[in-house]
């Protein structure tokens, strides 16, 4: 149906988004790339120059690059895999006719209003302290130690709280999913005898796998930028046990002031971030339209 | 999905799924109680649920410290003033995309997704730069420009999955009709849209809100916001858990208010075109 | 240009109230939230009554948010602050950058020769004051007298390393939840290795020789780490490697700490009984020695500054001199004691009786005058400063040799594997930033 006039009243609708868009990550992007060969640091300015591949080189010599792109993918994969098996497991419990399913809904979405600065330091705080939280006082209830969260288990304490400001936000979604799931459907496979499993496995998980998707990708896009957590709990340590990417990249750019070795950090994770994206959608994209 | 079940299975449930929602809700409910205690009180050994030293103290404090009402405000004009201009300029672009599809539209759509993926430490310099030298620094408009573009990409996405399930025919026959281009925006498709455009707005006003990176390095005082706000007040000297609860409390209070007021119409929204 | 022009018609207004038309410049002043600075901003009436020309709006920040915002600002010519606080760290470094407004001429009152000479060499830079001290530090030791009672130890004034061993092993105990020392375990230049920096200086160690090579390598630091270590992990606070200044200080105040070393400024809090319950309790000791000559205290001074981008010097010079003047003090004490007053900036403070009286205001003006930045270490070096080395690049490689060490307390690395880390990171750094030909 789309006449020729129609066509160009779309392309000129799109320009502003796109052309605001590519401006917003071309000016950014050539500045980074810029700054990524050049020697600049912001507190001794004097030295300036040119400097080739050295501030790549630095990062991919540096001990804690690899490390910190692997704790970079165990953060995204990880976050990934507790939001979304738990969010249809509470999603399913939520769909079943309990009472009170509103005020329900308001409780589980609540952490997702939380500003993360505050989630991660409530978290520690209140929670992981290894003398005055509350984990310490469930230990010594029991008369164990307390666990050290933050010296002993860094990572999964980072993937933890950021797990739990997610939580809402995939849970939502599935549940959304699961309640147009018709009912008919799901009481026609029982009538034949499908077991709860089954039904699950054959039924609800095809009809959410679009919500699943959905849930992967977006939180992919903010997991894969993630410090602010972990520079208000763990600082990355102890040592570089949870050094991240973007941490490591934050490290150079507000603590070492070396902004030549941040911007080429920038473009390493620029890449990363493509290669993840072509897998994703090499993966799951074809999930997403019809 | 709700079908008829026996009285003992929906008790069951109902004890599971509420015994689930407190415990993600705890730590929520737990900074709230903390704020409400004495400094001494709030890290008590074992911790203190009733028996607490209660006190409105902590609040009195941290409004008299800080111009609360100021930063309330910036984050209100920022948050809503981000999202606004965000819909404006992707209203136009989600339903050119969904309505007049070309051969690359989907390329497109993942390409402004992936202009999200870039983090935010990398550009941190670059960008400071470019707005001090655009006279942006500490300014409200400066921070709205920053966050709509940030979130742009999720407002069209979320806008394009809506609009697409909106059969294109009511829209031909508006046309039909001789409805010009604009009207059949305005009139047709977007009161069509309304819950799809009401969730949108809701979620980047969240996501705004909680902007906590950009909105600190890019404000001095006049355009700071509640980030800034928290991070006046997060660790000072001594015993600080209980301010620093009343004040996360009074940062996030009005977000959480939203959200629950209008959590019918997110949930409803927060789709993605994910439900068919 | 506006301002004359508004002054001119104030002038002119016939019968006009005067401060109403007065004209009016507003400065921003960017601080970090520690207390004595979030009191002054409860004083500000008796500023506006002395300067009702000035307004002054307030970016109150915590300090790492407040540093990256500052550097950021300054580095970049930004010109967003008139008056902004740094240390003695940011001090000469920026001012030989021409950061820094010089504060040379302020006015007679503020008696720049009352100054503490150990804070005041500090901030100068060619015989000009860069930044002038609004509270100034040492370390020292703290500790619960009764504890040290119950378990028979006596910690002397002037303790050596083995001194505090003896008592931390001594006063320790795991299960009722006393931990005989706390230190910081947090990795950052300003904090674990400004602890473990200045503990060094007591050993024998320092940073570097007098060419810029690194001495991780030596047998001194050798000695230091596998001290700290061992201390921390037999009788400090489980998950002390997450413990910066902030951690401890509310463990000392709640009783946990049985020692503690750490900055001279929160003797004010522990000291005051509606903060702790054991206020009454508290005892300080000067930081140890090894007998080599050197203590393990530092020096800092949390100081305004106006940065050469202000365009409202004279009046930010009317408000670093009204913030940091001896009228000040006075004026603190007035309102809320003696006891919160901003410590260790000014000779006169400590000649005052009344605040001579207080438990701990000997210990702290020992502790400064003890510390010397120009000739920190046993053997010789080629830097200022007591706990870092005043040179741009050591935040940077501080923190990164900060997180190694952490790494060594929480248990990942052996000390031998620590050092040699350390070692090769700060050669590599040096030698990339030019130091080491």
């Amino acid at each position: 149906m789309s006449t020729h006039s129609s066509r160009l009243a779309a392309r000129l609708m799109v320009a502003p988004s796109v052309a605001l868009l590519l401006v917003w990550m071309i000016v950014p992007l050539a500045m980074t790339l810029y700054y990524s060969f050049r020697l600049y640091r912001l507190i001794s300015p004097e030295r300036a120059g040119w400097t080739g591949f050295t501030n790549y080189v630095w990062f991919f010599q540096s001990p804690d690059f690899w490390l910190a792109m692997l704790n970079t993918l165990a953060l995204v994969g990880g976050v990934l895999v507790i939001t979304v098996v738990l969010g249809i497991l509470i999603a399913l419990l939520i769909d079943q006719p309990v009472k009170g399913q509103g005020v329900l809904r308001i409780l589980v979405i609540a952490p997702f209003f939380v500003m993360p600065p505050v989630a991660a330091s409530i978290l520690e705080n209140l929670f992981m302290h290894p003398q005055n939280g509350l984990f310490a006082a469930v230990s010594m209830g029991l008369g164990t130690q307390p666990i050290l969260f933050l010296q002993d288990y860094p990572m999964w304490s980072v993937i933890g709280i950021v797990s739990w400001e997610w939580l809402p936000f995939s849970t939502l979604i599935l549940l959304t999913a699961l309640q147009s799931l018709s009912s008919e459907q799901l009481e026609a496979a029982e009538m034949d005898g499908a077991g709860a499993f089954s039904r699950f496995r054959y039924i609800i998980l095809p009809h959410a796998t679009r919500a699943i998707t959905v849930v992967i990708l977006i939180q992919t896009i903010f997991l894969l930028g993630i410090f602010g957590e972990i520079y208000t709990t763990t600082q990355g340590g102890p040592g570089s046990a949870s050094t991240t990417l973007p941490y490591l990249i934050f490290k150079q750019a507000i603590v070492a002031k070396d902004i030549g070795r941040a911007a080429a950090g920038g473009i390493i994770a620029v890449i990363l971030a493509n290669v993840v994206a072509y897998f994703l959608m090499r993966g799951i994209g074809r999930h997403l339209d019809a | 999905m709700a079908r008829a079940q026996s009285p003992r299975r929906t008790a069951l449930m109902t004890l599971a799924a509420w015994s689930v929602a407190l415990i993600i809700f705890f730590p929520v409910l737990w900074m709230i109680l903390t704020s409400f205690k004495t400094e001494t009180s709030a890290v008590a050994m074992p911790p203190e649920f009733l028996s607490a030293d209660w006190t409105l103290d902590n609040y009195v404090e941290v409004w008299a410290r800080s111009d609360y009402p100021r930063f309330f405000w910036n984050s209100v004009v920022i948050s809503v003033g981000s999202t606004l201009l965000g819909l404006v300029i992707a209203v136009p672009a989600a339903w050119a995309m969904a309505f007049v599809p070309g051969n690359k539209t989907k390329d497109l759509l993942m390409w402004m997704l992936s202009t999200k993926m870039m983090p935010a430490v990398a550009v941190m310099i670059p960008l400071y730069l470019l707005f001090l030298k655009l006279g942006l620094i500490d300014t409200k408009i400066g921070l709205v420009i920053a966050l709509m573009l940030m979130n742009l990409p999720i407002i069209i996405w979320m806008l394009y999955t809506y609009f697409k399930e909106i059969p294109a025919e009511i829209l031909e026959a508006a046309r039909m009709d001789g409805a010009g281009l604009w009207n059949e925006i305005v009139h047709v498709l977007t009161p069509m849209a309304i819950p799809g455009i009401a969730s949108t707005m809701l979620l980047n006003v969240i996501l705004a809100w909680n902007e906590a990176f950009w909105t600190i390095i890019l404000t001095t005082t006049k355009a700071a916001p509640l980030s800034a706000f928290i991070a006046s007040l997060s660790a000072p000297q001594g015993l600080f858990y209980a301010k620093l609860s009343a004040a996360s409390a009074m940062a996030i209070m009005p977000i959480l208010i939203l959200g629950w007021f209008s959590q019918k119409q997110l949930v409803r929204g927060l789709t993605f075109g994910a439900v068919k | 240009m506006k301002l004359t022009i508004r002054a001119l018609l104030g002038a002119c207004a016939i019968g006009a109230i005067s401060t109403a038309v007065m004209a009016e410049t507003t400065i921003t002043v960017a601080t970090v939230n520690n207390g004595d600075m979030v009191r002054m901003q409860g004083l500000m009436d008796d500023f506006y009554a002395k300067h009702p020309d000035i307004k002054v709006e307030w970016v109150t920040l915590e300090e790492n948010v407040l540093r990256q915002n500052v550097t950021t600002d300054i580095a970049t010519g930004g010109g967003q602050y008139d008056v902004i606080t740094i240390g003695t760290f940011e001090a000469p470094i920026w001012a030989k950058q021409g950061w820094l407004e010089g504060l040379n001429d302020l006015p007679a009152d503020y008696d720049i020769d009352d100054l503490l000479p150990a804070i005041r060499g500090g901030l100068t830079v060619d015989g000009v004051l860069y930044a002038s001290p609004f509270y100034g530090e040492s370390s020292f030791v703290n500790y619960r007298k009764d504890l040290a009672a119950a378990a028979g130890v006596t910690i002397p004034d002037a303790p050596t390393w083995d001194d505090i061993m003896a008592a931390a092993a001594a006063m320790t105990d795991q299960e009722a939840g006393i931990y005989g020392i706390c230190l910081r375990g947090k990795a950052g230049w300003g904090e674990n290795m400004a602890f473990l920096t200045s503990m060094a200086n007591s050993y024998g160690a320092r940073w570097f020789d007098e060419n810029w090579v690194p001495q991780f390598d030596s047998p001194e630091w050798k000695a230091v780490l596998t001290d700290y270590v061992e201390m921390l992990t037999k009788y400090g606070p489980p998950g002390a490697s997450n413990n910066g200044y902030n951690e401890n200080l509310t463990l000392s105040l709640q009783g946990k700490c049985a020692m503690r070393m750490d900055a001279t400024v929160s003797a004010g809090s522990l000291t005051d009984p509606a903060q702790s319950e054991f206020a009454e309790q508290v005892g300080f000791a000067l930081a140890p020695d090894m007998g080599l000559g050197k203590r393990a205290n530092w020096l800092w001074a949390w100081s305004l500054a106006i940065p050469a981008s202000s365009d409202a010097k004279e009046a930010s010079k009317a408000f670093i001199n009204w913030a940091t003047n001896k009228d000040y003090l006075a004026l603190v004490a007035s309102k809320e004691g003696w006891r919160n007053a901003p410590p260790g900036t000014r000779t006169s403070l400590y000649a005052n009786p009344e605040y001579a009286a207080l438990p701990f205001a000997k210990m702290t003006i020992d502790s400064i005058n003890a510390a010397d930045p120009t000739n920190p270490t046993v053997k010789p070096v080629p830097y200022v400063g007591v706990q870092f080395a005043a040179i741009p690049e050591f935040a940077g490689l501080a923190t990164g040799v900060g997180e190694i060490f952490s790494a060594a307390l929480a248990g990942q690395k052996t000390v031998d594997e620590a050092l040699a880390e350390a070692q090769a990171l700060s050669v590599d750094e040096m030698t990339a930033a030019g130091y080491i030909k």
